[in-house]
């Protein structure tokens, strides 16, 4: 059990979690993220997306990583723009990147202890949280083996114990579960829903299955926008057997991308 | 004033007495919570049943903490503090830069004709680990830190006083052989890694520290080498003038800090 502290029971003045208007944001000289509308509350999302739909690049400005060139980004009420400071909601942040870098000689206690540390935790609660974020992952066994000697899917689960080590209100996964089998997809998932509880969770996948399974809300985003929000129930109905895909979730995601496309060509034809 | 519970109550309530209304429950429960004499006197009233069972959670709960790992303690040892304060990345560079210096010792003491070059690069020692401090090339957890409330100023400076908690006592025992004044090795050391520190929230601290490196290198080092004679930058009386370069320039790149909050494209 974790104590509740003052912060957490205290009202929110704020609508939604995770809040974007109009949000622009650089990738290179690229807007990856260009007029993007996003509105998060508590549970789990899921970011949905064909490759280089933009969802890395939201991902890193979501976690204050880079700066928006355009538009209003608010987490849990803080405006994130170039000038404000970022430190009260960075501390209530976690984060997965895509590909995450790590200190090879550390072991996974020191490497989740280090970022409970960066993430300014109180210096006598990070025993207690880096054991719990790994028990919670199920690296229980491996805790103190070095990071260099530990498989992808391993790697992966110590990544997540660093970023639900601070117990964060905003959790944001690029995708998590690449490399990790389906049994310990399976126990994630359950985790996600775990802190999908009384946490904003964002995980960014190009797995349909999973969104449907761990997830409350799906999020779908193609060349920077904002497509379409909805439950995975309602992303299921989109489709009928005329659609891409295996499972009604897939059929769905197809048609609702076929459809954009079609709209967008359309649009671009009455322009010319 | 507090009323304890009579002896009476305290048993019924151990006994799990049904007679016992609710309200007087939660009043003796709230009442034990505070009171270490009332729960001695609870733990003299308990039933045998409700010790059996207290002895099965006990011997269970003993068994699960035999059978899982120990919690790992506070360890603050020396390898925390070298994992926290000297990041990996750094040695490498930190070891090139005592490398220099003793070759420049050497240098010194074979070559007697010259200027002391330790006192010439004394002031370039920390560039090179100031550089590499904060730069996402440099730090393979980058992404990663800089989504955390201590990322941009806090782990620069950190990064950088753990650069300059090793130049500076590799420096005072490069430059003791050399006769040359202290103030004058130390100053301009710290005046320049607030320099690059300031130009650095400009155009990024990597370039900043090459472009100081470059300046120093062809404006003074060279020249002096060439005449064979101290600079006069570096002549003594100077030691002031760099005793008041270096505090303005501490002072210019503490009001310059907020350029390190965040990530930006020059790093």
């Amino acid at each position: 059990m974790r104590a509740v502290s003052a912060v957490e029971t205290a009202a929110t003045t704020h609508p939604w979690a995770i809040h974007a208007e109009d949000l622009q944001v650089r990738a290179g000289r690229h807007l990856a993220v260009n007029g993007l509308d996003l509105a998060l509350a508590t549970g789990v999302h899921g970011l949905l997306g064909p490759n280089g739909a933009g969802k890395t690049t939201l991902m890193r400005a979501l976690a204050t990583v880079v700066a928006p060139a355009g538009g209003r980004l608010a987490l849990l009420g803080h405006p994130v723009d170039g000038r404000s400071d970022l430190r009260p909601v960075r501390r209530t942040l976690g984060y997965l990147p895509q590909h995450f870098g790590f200190y090879p000689r550390f072991t996974v206690r020191e490497f989740v202890g280090y970022m409970a540390w960066l993430k300014e935790m109180p210096k006598a609660d990070i025993p207690a949280a880096v054991q719990r974020s790994i028990d919670r992952v199920g690296l229980t066994a491996k805790a103190d083996a070095r990071l260099k000697t530990l498989s992808g899917g391993m790697l992966r689960r110590a990544g997540i114990a660093q970023a639900i080590v601070n117990d964060p209100r905003i959790l944001l996964l690029d995708e998590p579960t690449v490399g990790l089998d389906p049994e310990q997809r399976l126990d994630f998932r359950e985790l996600l829903r775990d802190i999908g509880t009384d946490s904003c969770v964002l995980v960014s996948t190009h797995l349909v299955e999973d969104v449907v399974a761990a997830c409350t809300d799906v999020v779908l985003v193609n060349e920077g926008r904002l497509v379409w929000q909805g439950t995975p129930e309602v992303l299921a109905e989109q489709g009928d057997q005329g659609h891409a895909g295996d499972s009604p979730a897939e059929r769905g995601y197809s048609a609702i991308l076929r459809r954009h496309r079609a709209e967008a060509a359309q649009r671009k034809e009455a322009l010319a | 004033m507090i009323t304890h519970p009579t002896l009476a109550q305290i048993d019924r309530y151990a006994a799990g007495d049904p007679g016992l209304d609710e309200p007087s429950v939660w009043a003796i429960e709230v009442h034990l919570e505070g009171c270490a004499d009332c729960r001695a006197r609870l733990a003299g009233s308990t039933t045998m049943d409700s010790r059996a069972v207290i002895e099965r959670v006990a011997t269970s709960l003993d068994r699960e903490i035999a059978a899982t790992p120990a919690p790992a303690g506070r360890s603050w040892s020396w390898s925390v503090l070298r994992h926290r304060w000297l990041v990996g990345t750094l040695l490498p560079w930190l070891a090139m830069t005592a490398a220099v210096l003793a070759c420049a010792a050497l240098l010194g003491v074979l070559w007697t004709g010259l200027p002391s070059v330790v006192l010439l690069i004394a002031p370039l020692a920390p560039l090179p680990g100031v550089a590499v401090a904060w730069h996402r090339r440099a730090d393979p957890a980058w992404e990663l830190i800089a989504a955390t409330p201590a990322a941009g100023l806090t782990t620069l400076l950190r990064r950088t006083a753990a650069v300059l908690a090793f130049v500076i006592p590799a420096l005072a025992v490069a430059g003791a052989g050399t006769g040359a004044s202290l103030a004058l090795m130390l100053l301009p050391c710290l005046a320049f890694t607030a320099a690059a520190l300031l130009l650095g929230t400009l155009v990024g601290v990597r370039r900043a520290a090459i472009g100081l490196i470059a300046i120093w290198t062809l404006a003074v080092i060279a020249p002096s080498l060439a005449a064979a004679r101290v600079p006069v930058v570096l002549a003594a009386e100077s030691a002031r003038s760099w005793a008041l370069a270096t505090a303005l320039l501490i002072i210019m790149a503490l009001f310059r800090v907020n350029g390190f909050r965040r990530l930006s494209h020059h790093d």
